[in-house]
């Protein structure tokens, strides 16, 4: 059974995700009690998955390092992983909150050799990849998890595949017996930073992500790109494996539409716009980006990233909505048909590989949180009733790291204001 | 075009919007238009019309009165509504395309050799005579449009599939000369008068 120590001067965080982590580090620095709940094996969230971070282009392990460091030093803070929350009942400095903890059969005494991974023959869909890889079914989730512990995938307990990695384990790490737990702590302040997920492209019906292959999301775009990722870096379209050097760039795939996403996800036009700036990195002079806009949302300083790129002969704006997607039968080569709005001209263009920019939704919609909220018409949560939890990072707005990290530090002050007061109230 | 009308245009100078807005079917979401161009893309007849649904909003907003309402644009809709599904800001361009045509038309700016319009107007007035649509009727109208001898040959083209209809009894000959009316179409008649007068006075279009 997990012990967990926590009274109602506890803030517990929801989502281990760059908000959660600000938000749990902000707080237990503050020398708050902090409970961090993730529901993966790992810590990171979507911005583990990112190969680099604009404005800057650095890359996503510096700032998660500099944030795993501080966990490690931080004796305010617990994390749990593999957990859920299913219930929170009570008020602001009063909450009773309900854990699922699922197990992970592997135990602390895991060095992440990786022995077992590769004992183990199974493999499933590698999430972190966004399903474009496999990986084994006892794997580590990637290069910077944390913790940094293999993980069993349930399919494969009590099979034989289950008894190969415990027998290549040397150091009794694996525990087949572990069970679901559920858990129930009290708590005086809720940060729900559950974060989002990329809007279902396929919904997109016009554009055939669900029938061409060389048709793909932003965030493939991202693993593609990445040295970890299931190309290793190289740019290639998933049909046939050739250089995609000729790319077209969708905005608004799915956001600023009535019929998909009605807001607007902010980081997308940044997104693409650093993204073609892999393409410059992997291809040089032959990279041919061509982003197709309603308009260039560039929010406040990032305007100086979207002056850079547009001085780039290797990008073009298409200033249009394209109205399809369709496919040359042949070379399976993806054509953008559309009108634009400068001169209303039609056009018809081939490209290598399109990246649909997908829009940002909360990735558990508001209705979904187990307490009474509010939550916009997006379902990005805005308050709730019982006065002690707080959004923050993208379940609360669709935002870039940057401004999520600014949003889990007001969470936190949040938080600690409500734990204070519930301190003088005991005392 | 009379002085009453003279007069309730003249407020509307040089503010073309505001004039579709008021007195267009739908006109009021023109200026929800944020020129995203899938309307222009999705639609079949795009690359045979002079505007497209954007385009038109677009000089709507600049003014350009003469060459939206007497373009053929809107005539050339033919109601499959792609563009309405896929708008992202939900505007419904179909429905607009027609109320623009209906006002042009109402104005006497439409063209008037278009071919659309033409059909337009004889469906209105074979369905609004008897309470039904006469398809004989219609269809020997659309044949005939460009001369006997154009006609004839048409209708020799399509012999086989007026048999057919004829032996299903899907077509009655007698139609031509004893139409079929509904129950009161001097009653339809009476109500089409009223919905006139209720809009000419809405809008304020003058006799
Ligand atoms: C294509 C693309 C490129 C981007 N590039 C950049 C960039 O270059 N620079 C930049 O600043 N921003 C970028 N962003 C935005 C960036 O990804 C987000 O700002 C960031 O991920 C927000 O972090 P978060 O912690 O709020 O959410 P997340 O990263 O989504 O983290 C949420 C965490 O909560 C966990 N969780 C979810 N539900 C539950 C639950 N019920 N219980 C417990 N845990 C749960 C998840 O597993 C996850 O670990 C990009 C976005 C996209 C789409």
């Amino acid at each position: 059974m997990t012990e967990v120590v926590a009274t109602s001067q506890t803030i517990v965080v929801v989502g281990g995700g760059i908000s959660g982590m600000t938000a749990a580090l902000e707080a237990a620095e503050c020398g708050r009690q902090v409970l961090l709940i993730e529901k993966t094996p790992t810590l990171g969230g979507r911005t583990a998955l990112l190969y680099r971070y604009f404005p800057k282009l650095c890359h996503p392990t510096c700032g998660l390092e500099i944030n795993l460091r501080r966990i490690k030093a931080s004796r305010n803070l617990r994390v749990l992983t593999l957990a859920e929350v299913t219930k929170i009942t009570g008020t602001r400095g009063d909450y009773s909150v309900t854990l699922k903890r699922s197990p992970r059969y592997v135990n602390e005494n895991c060095t992440a050799c990786g022995a077992c991974g590769e004992a183990v023959e199974a493999a499933i869909d590698n999430p972190y990849n966004y399903g474009l890889s496999k990986m084994k079914a006892a794997y580590l989730p990637h290069a910077m998890a944390y913790p940094q512990r293999y993980v069993l995938d349930p399919s494969i307990v009590g099979t034989p595949e289950g008894a190969k990695a415990k027998a290549a384990c040397k150091y009794g790490a694996i525990d087949l017996d572990m069970k679901q737990e559920t858990l129930e702590i009290k708590a005086g302040a809720v940060i729900w930073a559950t974060g989002w997920q990329p809007y279902d492209a396929a919904k997109i019906q016009p554009y055939g992500y669900d029938r061409y292959p060389n048709v793909i999301t932003s965030v493939e775009f991202e693993r593609l790109a990445d040295p970890h990722g299931p190309t290793g870096g190289k740019i290639a379209r998933p049909s046939d494996g050739k250089e995609a050097k000729n790319i077209a760039f969708i905005q608004c795939a799915g956001s600023r539409d009535e019929n998909h996403l009605r807001h607007c996800s902010r980081i997308c036009c940044m997104a693409s716009l650093k993204q073609t700036q892999y393409l410059r990195e992997a291809y040089g002079e032959a990279a041919k980006s061509t982003v197709y806009y309603i308009d260039i949302r560039a929010i406040d300083r990032f305007e100086d990233f979207y002056k850079k790129v547009l001085g780039d002969p290797g990008v073009r704006f298409v200033k249009s909505k394209p109205a399809r997607i369709a496919e040359e039968l042949q070379t399976r080569d993806p054509v953008v048909h559309g009108v634009d709005t400068e001169g209303y001209h039609r056009y018809a263009t081939r490209h290598d590989l399109v990246v649909l920019a997908v829009g940002m939704e909360p990735s558990v919609k508001g209705a979904d949180v187990p307490h009474e909220i509010v939550a916009d018409s997006s379902g990005f949560i805005e308050s709730a009733a019982s006065g002690g939890f707080f959004a923050a990072g993208c379940a609360s707005n669709a935002l870039d790291v940057n401004r999520s990290v600014q949003s889990a530090t007001a969470g936190a002050l949040r938080a600690i204001q409500v734990v204070r007061k519930s301190d003088r109230v005991e005392a | 075009m009379g002085a009453m009308n003279e007069q309730a245009l003249a407020k509307y100078t040089n503010n073309f919007l505001r004039e579709v807005e008021e007195r267009v079917e739908e006109g009021d979401w023109v200026k929800m238009c944020m020129q995203c161009g899938v309307c222009a893309g999705s639609c079949p007849f795009g690359p045979d019309w002079e505007h497209s649904p954007q385009k038109i909003f677009m000089m709507i907003r600049a003014g350009k009165r003469d060459e939206v309402l007497s373009s053929d644009s809107m005539w050339m809709c033919t109601s499959c509504y792609n563009c309405v599904v896929r708008c992202p800001r939900e505007l419904p361009i179909t429905q607009i395309m027609h109320g623009l045509a209906t006002y042009a038309e109402r104005l006497g700016l439409a063209p008037k050799m278009n071919p659309t319009r033409k059909f337009s107007l004889q469906f209105w007035d074979n369905c609004t005579r008897t309470g039904r649509v006469n398809e004989l009727k219609l269809v020997l109208q659309v044949y005939f449009r460009d001369g006997f001898v154009s006609g004839i040959g048409k209708f020799w083209d399509m012999r086989a599939t007026g048999l057919k209809l004829l032996l299903a009894r899907r077509m009655n000959p007698f139609e031509l000369l004893f139409p079929h009316r509904c129950k009161d179409a001097k009653g339809i008649q009476a109500m089409l008068k009223k919905a006139y007068e209720i809009e000419d006075r809405r809008k304020g279009f003058a006799k």
